[in-house]
């Protein structure tokens, strides 16, 4: 009598699980429409979604620190988010790489800041005192100002005002100190990435995209060796609470917050994918051949994509071109 | 006309009346209510609970689940062919890496283990109505919190962890459970994955002292069907020991750093290993939907029947 009322109950839940699901709470609709969602990462740092790239923004008594400044599209929104953060006002701007969708908004969201500086005698310091720095590695500020040949030149309001070559660029606010670090040749030639020390959060750009293939731009000096080279520099900036859960935390370009575990098995993707096409160079494959033996089937239903800015088939053309250029 | 007629009159008078009043309100009036503005305890059925120690019976999958399944044996799995080729190309060794050695299993997949379950529930202080039930699962030291509570799963970009995100509800005296939130993992711990978008719902069913657990877990990325298992429990009558896991991932391999171990396609060395062991064809071993099924054991018998050479 009990088996057959378990088996009964058994298949009625079973049943009713399509309905039982509905019944839960949902999950808020996608956040990439320019309505901006802001998450407390941990520390003094947030990350704000929904306008074009991820933005960080680290908050504290001595104002604002933003990483991106978003597509520009939607930097009211933006700007009435951070407000409801804090009143603080925003006093340095970090732009990890010079996309379009990351320095979109770099002119208006730098323009509500303002710059921390002492007494300037030669100029007028009202220009500089109500305009947040805005802080790039030197690549791409070459690139935002029509320096480099082949990139479209912004406003000057919108360039990096603090250019960095080297690095690392280190500032101090909000009790915690701020690495800018330098990855070369990874998604492009302009890469940084934003390590806030105290808060333990790592804001990394387009090196790392949750929901795609890694965005390599060869054009703009970016490779798949310089990719992965940056995915293990991350992984060892990064150290995780307990059992490879929590600890460091890192916001991408796109797509959600990671923890170590998920750069590690993002970077093994990277890395076996790059080793099944270098294989089949090895063996004098072409590309139309390397792209008939699908090097990259196992993760396409989770990052890849047949239509849009970031196909497939362009990451396994990337990942091609890039390993025979550095031949 | 008769007093029945007269009263039926009156009632058809005072529905008219009444639909009138309705259509006539305004419409913030009837508007649904809006949900609270936090989350608040939900009065369950105080005559079901779960709290105790619970043990596993293991007369179900017993060789899979203790020690391990055997290599690129993908039997009964509803895989996708990605799965199946990312499972092909996992080479054990991967878990010698330093930052995969204390990598915890998911959720979905914990509950296959060999563990002591703890539930207890957290009450709210004032009402004392129950907010949460916690499970504590000694395999990995793990905590999952249920939340009963009513209040909503994190948005997409919120991080996801081991044991995920759960609420759940009692539907008559069965603790329905919704999780989302879950991390990268196994559906079945010889390579075949579970994505970061499975979701999984469960059914903790309670009969006396012993639980039967339903896990069904969704993959859009790896799974081409729900994939349903069941796991039995037995209330422990004494308080067992519990296993600790101090973990800490350690360079043991004079191997390069950074390495990632795999099969380039083609080159696993095991890829009909259990195929051979146990005499079946490869197809079943690389497992699909239809091999969850009793009726591909008829495919099987057909498959397995002495093939007769072709005539010249």
């Amino acid at each position: 009598m009990w088996r057959a009322a378990a088996m009964l109950a058994f298949a009625t839940i079973v049943g009713a699980t399509v309905f039982s699901r509905a019944a839960f709470a949902q999950l808020p609709q996608n956040p990439d429409t320019g309505e901006i969602h802001a998450l407390h990462v941990q520390g003094n740092v947030y990350m704000l979604a929904g306008a074009g790239s991820n933005i960080t923004v680290q908050i504290g008594e001595q104002g604002v620190s933003v990483v991106d400044a978003g597509d520009g599209k939607y930097t009211d929104q933006v700007l009435a988010v951070i407000r409801k953060l804090t009143v603080k006002p925003i006093r340095v701007v970090i732009d990890t790489s010079s996309d379009p969708d990351h320095v979109g908004g770099n002119e208006a969201i730098a323009d509500a800041g303002i710059a921390i500086i002492g007494g300037v005698v030669a100029f007028n310091t009202e220009d500089f005192q109500n305009y947040s720095p805005i802080i790039a590695h030197e690549n791409a500020f070459n690139r935002m100002n029509g320096t480099t040949r082949g990139d479209p030149q912004w406003p000057s309001r919108a360039w990096p005002t603090d250019p960095y070559s080297v690095g690392p660029k280190k500032l101090f606010y909000n009790d915690e100190g701020i690495e800018i670090i330098h990855l070369p040749a990874a998604h492009s030639d302009g890469d940084s990435i934003v390590f806030f020390r105290r808060s333990d959060v790592i804001s990394v750009g387009d090196i790392l995209s949750t929901e795609t293939y890694p965005v390599i731009d060869l054009k703009r000096g970016g490779s798949i060796q310089g990719t992965i080279d940056a995915l293990n520099r991350i992984l060892d900036m990064t150290i995780s609470r307990q059992e490879s859960e929590g600890g460091t935390y890192i916001i991408p370009g796109h797509g959600r917050i990671y923890d170590q575990f998920e750069v590690l098995e993002y970077r093994d993707m990277v890395v076996i994918i790059r080793d099944r096409i270098q294989d089949l160079i090895k063996k004098n494959k072409t590309l139309e051949e390397i792209k008939a033996t699908r090097p990259t089937e196992d993760y396409d239903a989770r990052y890849g994509a047949t239509t849009g800015p970031w196909t497939t088939d362009m990451f396994i053309e990337t990942v091609y071109k890039s390993l025979l250029a550095a031949k | 006309m008769g007093r029945g007629l007269c009263l039926s009159r009156i009632a058809c008078s005072f529905c008219l009346l009444l639909a009138g009043l309705l259509v006539s309100l305004p419409a913030s009036s009837q508007a649904p209510p809006k949900p609270p503005a936090k989350p608040r305890p939900v009065p369950g059925p105080s005559e079901f609970s779960l709290s105790g120690n619970w043990v596993p019976y293991f007369h179900e999958d017993l060789l899979e689940r203790g020690n391990g399944p055997e290599l690129d044996n993908y039997l009964g799995l509803p895989i996708t062919d990605g799965a199946r080729k990312m499972g092909l190309s996992w080479d054990p060794s991967r878990m010698t890496v330093e930052e995969h050695q204390c990598q915890v299993h998911v959720s979905p997949y914990m509950n296959r283990s060999p563990s002591r379950y703890a539930f207890s529930e957290i009450r709210d202080p004032e009402t004392q109505l129950v907010i949460a039930i916690q499970l504590y699962i000694e395999n990995y030291q793990q905590t999952r919190i249920i939340w009963m509570d009513g209040r909503p799963h994190p948005p997409d970009f919120a991080p996801h962890t081991w044991m995920g995100f759960s609420t759940g509800k009692w539907e008559g005296n069965v603790l329905t459970v919704y999780t989302t939130h879950i991390k990268q993992g196994f559906i079945r711990r010889n390579g075949i994955p579970e994505s970061d978008k499975a979701t999984m719902i469960e059914h903790y069913i309670r009969y006396g002292d012993i639980m039967t657990h339903v896990a069904i877990v969704t993959d859009p990325v790896y799974l081409t069907e729900p994939f349903v298992r069941t796991n039995d429990f037995a209330l422990a009558q004494y308080t067992p020991g519990s296993w600790v896991y101090s973990c800490e991932p350690v360079e043991e391999l004079d191997a390069a750093k950074n390495r990632v171990p795999h099969y380039l396609p083609g080159e696993n060395p095991f890829v009909d290993e259990f195929a051979k062991k146990r005499g079946i064809p490869l197809a079943a071993a690389m497992g699909g939907a239809e091999t969850m099924y009793p009726e591909y054991q008829l495919k099987l018998e057909e498959m397995m029947k002495p093939q007769t050479p072709a005539k010249k």
